[in-house]
């Protein structure tokens, strides 16, 4: 890309590439904590998650003021005004992922010692494959690099499956022994979370689709996601 | 570092200070050239516009006067009559010619015109000024010489001498003394009761005179006091006036007498050249210019504004028309008379054309002024934005119209400012014309276009060839009066610009 | 029309979302324009449609304006200039021996950078054009011609009060109306507009922009302006040129959103070294 006329314009992009990869880092951060806290029970670990949490909302809008800022004084055409566009809208998704982590980490405080290692193994497992989906994520981003960001669109695909299996294991424990409702809802509310993150990532992997090709993604995301119509009943269920 | 820039710009206010010193002390000397140019000639021709000529009593002899032929009668004769009736004790022909040839040889004229006008006059008496001479004209301006009158302080004993024409002046005192006392000095004239007689000298030891106005054979002796008698010096001596003692006695009698008449002289803008200065008029020059420079405007006017509006604006650029161009500044600078020489050539030697009239003439200044009104009405062209010419030709105005309706008419100052330029050189230029014939002594006012004329700045150059005094004032009176007709040519130009300028 | 393939990405609008019809009004086959020996314009072809905008931009010396004094002939004042190519207005060659230019500037009006209105009354202004094209019968069809220009130039409230006094003692941005008014006044189909709000301040020029918004709805209009966001806010077509040839053309939210060539992007974005 060659350079702006006015080095103070390539100044102000550049600075909001540096926060975004900032934020990028500091929600990167949070989640890999978020999870290691979740399954080592570290509650003064889950509890530094909580707290950074407000960073990453004072990040985001610090982004969104300078992106506006940008756009009132350069009047920012093509490229530029997509860059800006996508800076907000990926900063937004990265605050979602910060509070999906912070929920996460809350969780900490419920665990307890009797719960069986497969479901927390489970959840941990989605929480990784939510975490290289952020951290490919990223990469796409600072790179400009749009079939990357394809990849892991098309990738979550496996989250989407994974969490659906989860949730029909957490539903048959439920079944089980009414006394592991209340903890197996919190690891739903874990695998939830991890579900969505994959979520904010497939949307960030859209705009730098559109940042990059300067039109939006014309198909449809595939939604694997079939938990909605579960139902579980305790006589033959469609989806054993 | 500051000191030095201290010194050099002390030393730029000082330089400006010197530049704008030069340039006020320069135009102050040019303004001091010609303010004394100016006035030199304003003071030497004021004169040639005042004429004097004396109330005269004439008696119309119907013998002189056929009233068949009005015009042809002897008026000359009866003023010179009238006149030397009016000095009856002038004697003999020469003193009688004298005392005539103080009048015109045209101051006839008015009692000729009277005459004309109303016939029932023949016979009567009646009182005509009549028009005097050039010497006597200048004698009574003070331009021959100056004339002092003082009261005699002493008194004076006058007595004839026997056997001879001549008299012995003695005061107290005889002889030297006499001449100290009286205050006389040699050429003075003495006038008395009786008569006048100019001091010689010393002649035998008594103090001589001769007369001037003789008075009577019984005179023989006079005593006058003091206060009766008085001294009319003279700076000039009398062999080297025209106007001698005697005439100038009888002027200084007619003037004392209230008969001299002092009048603006009409004549001068009336009547054409002539020989006797007081009858010479700068008409003919007038109308000759003005004819002259009417062929050489309307010649040059169209052909000029044509030739600029086509080399500026319709001329293919090229090598050739910047030849043109070329060749017409030069032509700007082309010394007059070459024209002349032109105009001797081809209009007289080839085409035959009347010598000294106002048709050649203003052939060869509409030739000399022509580059002058191309280049300048060229510039006032180009001054025009082009962005006028953009605008109406992107109405859809075709390349003429948008020329001639809208270029030219913003152009329009700068060619009248050009034009009058032109004009005001045509009406001064001189050796062109003399080439021509233009130098010749034409009395006649000219008639038309193709009859002998002169033009004023010739009829200048002419009259300050002449050798009478008289026509000194005239050629001075003629160049105000050409420098009038100038300024007020260039006043119409700053007028008409002013008046023409349109801003856009 | 088919428009010919070209190295050049010319984008002919098939279906141009801003236009009510699909007509062209001007267009250019392998346009090339020389000053003496320097080439302005090199092989240039474009579709320009009518009731429409169409901005030219481009950094100075690209041939923009060059072009835009070609429609019109206007290049024709300049003895150095030569143009060879196909310029059509109407589906007829402009450059054809039998072509009138005086007609053809009538029906294809200019208005320049500069307001340059004659230096007569404004009425004498407007009233030019028609008195010498025959288009007014009398006194009174004259007044109706000047008064709808007038009006249709937004200028009619501001001067019909004033019509006998000179037009140059309006203001900057009135004298352009009123130029514009001139224009309207020989009852042209194309007007061609070289930077008309370079010398105006904003609240003029937002005033002719609002104007131009009115007359597209009539008239084809070609625009050259340097501001770009003029260009996007004014027009429904772009052109991009670059050092004599058009690099890019399309529709203007395309082409300031997503434009296909970088040069057009460099251009627009302001990186152009």
């Amino acid at each position: 890309m060659s350079e702006h006329i006015v080095k103070s314009y390539d100044e102000d992009l550049s600075q909001l590439r540096t926060m975004l990869a900032q934020m990028g880092g500091l929600v990167e951060q949070q989640l890999d904590d978020a999870i290691y806290a979740l399954t080592r029970r570290d509650t003064a670990l889950a509890d530094r998650v909580i707290q950074n949490d407000e960073r990453v909302d004072v990040l985001e809008r610090e982004i969104e003021e300078k992106a506006i800022l940008t756009i009132a004084r350069r009047q920012p055409v093509a490229r530029d005004l997509r860059e800006i566009m996508v800076a907000i809208r990926v900063s937004s998704d990265l605050e979602r992922i910060g509070d999906l982590a912070k929920n996460t980490a809350k969780r900490t405080h419920a665990m307890s010692d009797q719960l069986p290692r497969k479901l927390l193994v489970g959840v941990t497992r989605m929480g990784r494959l939510a975490q290289v989906e952020v951290k490919n994520i990223l990469d796409a981003y600072s790179r400009s690099d749009a079939d990357l960001a394809m990849e892991v669109w098309r990738a979550d695909e496996d989250l989407d499956a994974l969490y659906n299996s989860i949730f029909r294991e957490l539903l048959t424990y439920m079944m089980e022994d009414p006394r592991n409702i209340s903890l197996c809802t919190h690891l739903l509310f874990g695998a939830k979370n991890m579900e969505r993150v994959g979520d904010h990532a497939t949307n960030i992997a859209e705009n730098i689709y559109y940042l990059v090709h300067g039109k939006p993604l014309s198909e449809g995301r595939p939604k694997k996601d079939v938990t909605s119509g579960m139902r579980g009943d305790i006589e033959g269920s469609d989806d054993r | 570092m500051t000191e030095v820039r201290d010194e050099l710009v002390k030393k730029r206010y000082a330089s400006e200070r010197r530049f704008r010193f030069y340039g006020a002390a320069a135009l102050i000397l040019t303004a001091l050239f010609l303010a004394v140019l100016l006035i030199d000639t304003v003071i030497r021709g004021i004169p040639a516009f005042h004429e004097t000529s004396v109330e005269v009593d004439v008696n119309v002899n119907a013998a002189d006067v056929d009233p068949a032929n009005l015009p042809g009668g002897n008026y000359d004769k009866m003023i010179k009559e009238a006149f030397r009736a009016e000095f009856p004790e002038v004697t003999g022909r020469a003193n009688q010619k004298a005392l005539t040839a103080l009048l015109s040889t045209g101051g006839a004229d008015a009692l000729r015109s009277m005459v004309i006008a109303d016939p029932s006059i023949i016979g009567k008496t009646v009182t005509v000024p009549v028009l005097l001479g050039a010497d006597a004209d200048m004698f009574l301006k003070g331009q021959l010489t100056d004339q002092t009158i003082a009261p005699g302080k002493a008194t004076l004993h006058v007595a004839r001498l026997e056997g001879e024409e001549g008299f012995v002046l003695t005061g107290e005192k005889t002889g030297e003394e006499a001449e100290k006392q009286l205050g006389l000095a040699t050429g003075d004239v003495v006038r008395f009761q009786g008569g006048a007689v100019r001091v010689t000298g010393m002649q035998n030891g008594y103090l001589k005179a001769d007369p001037v106005l003789p008075p009577d054979a019984a005179f023989s002796t006079g005593n006058f006091d003091a206060g009766q008698w008085d001294i009319v010096s003279f700076s000039v001596p009398q062999a080297n006036r025209r106007i001698n003692d005697n005439q100038a006695l009888w002027l200084d009698k007619l003037k004392q007498d209230g008969r001299i008449e002092n009048s603006f002289s009409w004549r001068f803008f009336q009547a054409g050249d002539s020989r006797e200065p007081e009858l010479a008029g700068i008409r003919g020059a007038l109308v000759g210019s003005l004819l002259t420079v009417l062929v050489a405007i309307s010649l040059a006017l169209p052909l000029g504004i044509a030739s600029a509006v086509y080399l500026e604006e319709f001329a293919p650029k090229n090598k050739w028309t910047d030849l043109i161009e070329v060749n017409i500044n030069n032509l700007a600078a082309v010394p007059s008379i070459i024209f002349g020489l032109l105009g001797l050539a081809v209009f007289l030697n080839f085409f035959g054309l009347p010598r000294s009239a106002p048709l050649v003439g203003g052939l060869v200044l509409a030739l000399l002024v022509l580059p002058t009104i191309i280049i300048a009405s060229r510039a006032a062209l180009k001054a025009v934005p082009p962005s006028i010419t953009e605008a109406a030709l992107g109405v859809g105005a075709s390349k003429q119209q948008a020329v001639f309706q809208h270029v030219l008419p913003l152009a329009l100052p700068g060619i009248m400012t050009g034009t009058i330029l032109g004009l005001a050189r045509a009406f001064g230029e001189t050796a062109p014309l003399l080439m021509i014939g233009m130098i010749a002594f034409i009395a006649d006012v000219p008639q038309g276009f193709t009859s002998a004329a002169t033009v004023l700045p010739v009829q200048v150059f002419l009259w300050s060839d002449l050798p009478e005094l008289a026509f000194k004032s005239k050629t001075a009176a003629a160049i105000i009066v050409l420098l009038v007709v100038l300024f007020a040519l260039n006043a119409i130009a700053i007028y008409l610009r002013k008046r023409f300028e349109r801003r856009w | 029309m088919n428009a010919p393939v070209h190295h050049q990405t010319l984008i002919t609008p098939a279906h141009p979302k801003a236009l009510a019809s699909g007509q062209f009004k001007v267009t250019a086959r392998d346009v090339d324009v020389y000053y003496g020996e320097k080439q302005a314009i090199k092989k240039l072809s474009i579709d320009i449609p009518d009731r429409a905008v169409s901005a030219f931009i481009g950094p100075s010396g690209c041939g923009k304006s060059t072009f835009l004094r070609c429609i019109n002939r206007m290049n024709d004042t300049i003895p150095t200039c030569k143009v060879t190519g196909l310029i059509d207005v109407d589906k007829r060659d402009i450059y054809d021996p039998n072509i009138d230019v005086v007609q053809l500037r009538a029906k294809v009006g200019m208005v320049f950078q500069k307001p340059n209105p004659f230096p007569k009354s404004i009425f004498e202004n407007v009233a030019y054009g028609p008195r010498i094209h025959g288009l007014a019968a009398g006194k009174t069809e004259l007044d109706e011609i000047v008064e709808k220009s007038l009006r249709k130039a937004g200028l009619w409230e501001e001067a019909k009060d004033r019509l006998a006094q000179p037009g140059t003692g309006l203001s900057g941005g009135q004298q352009q109306r009123l130029c514009i008014a001139r224009a309207i006044a020989v009852n042209p189909e194309v007007i061609l507009m070289d930077e008309p709000c370079s010398a105006l301040d904003p609240i003029a020029t937002a005033k002719i922009e609002e104007l131009i918004d009115e007359l597209r709805q009539n008239y084809c209009i070609v625009i050259v302006t340097h501001s770009m966001q003029q260009a996007a806010r004014v027009s429904q077509l772009t052109a991009f040129f670059h050092l004599g040839t058009l690099v890019e053309y399309g529709d203007t939210n395309e082409m300031f959103t997503a434009p296909q060539e970088k040069r057009t992007q460099d251009y627009i974005t302001g990186r152009f070294g």
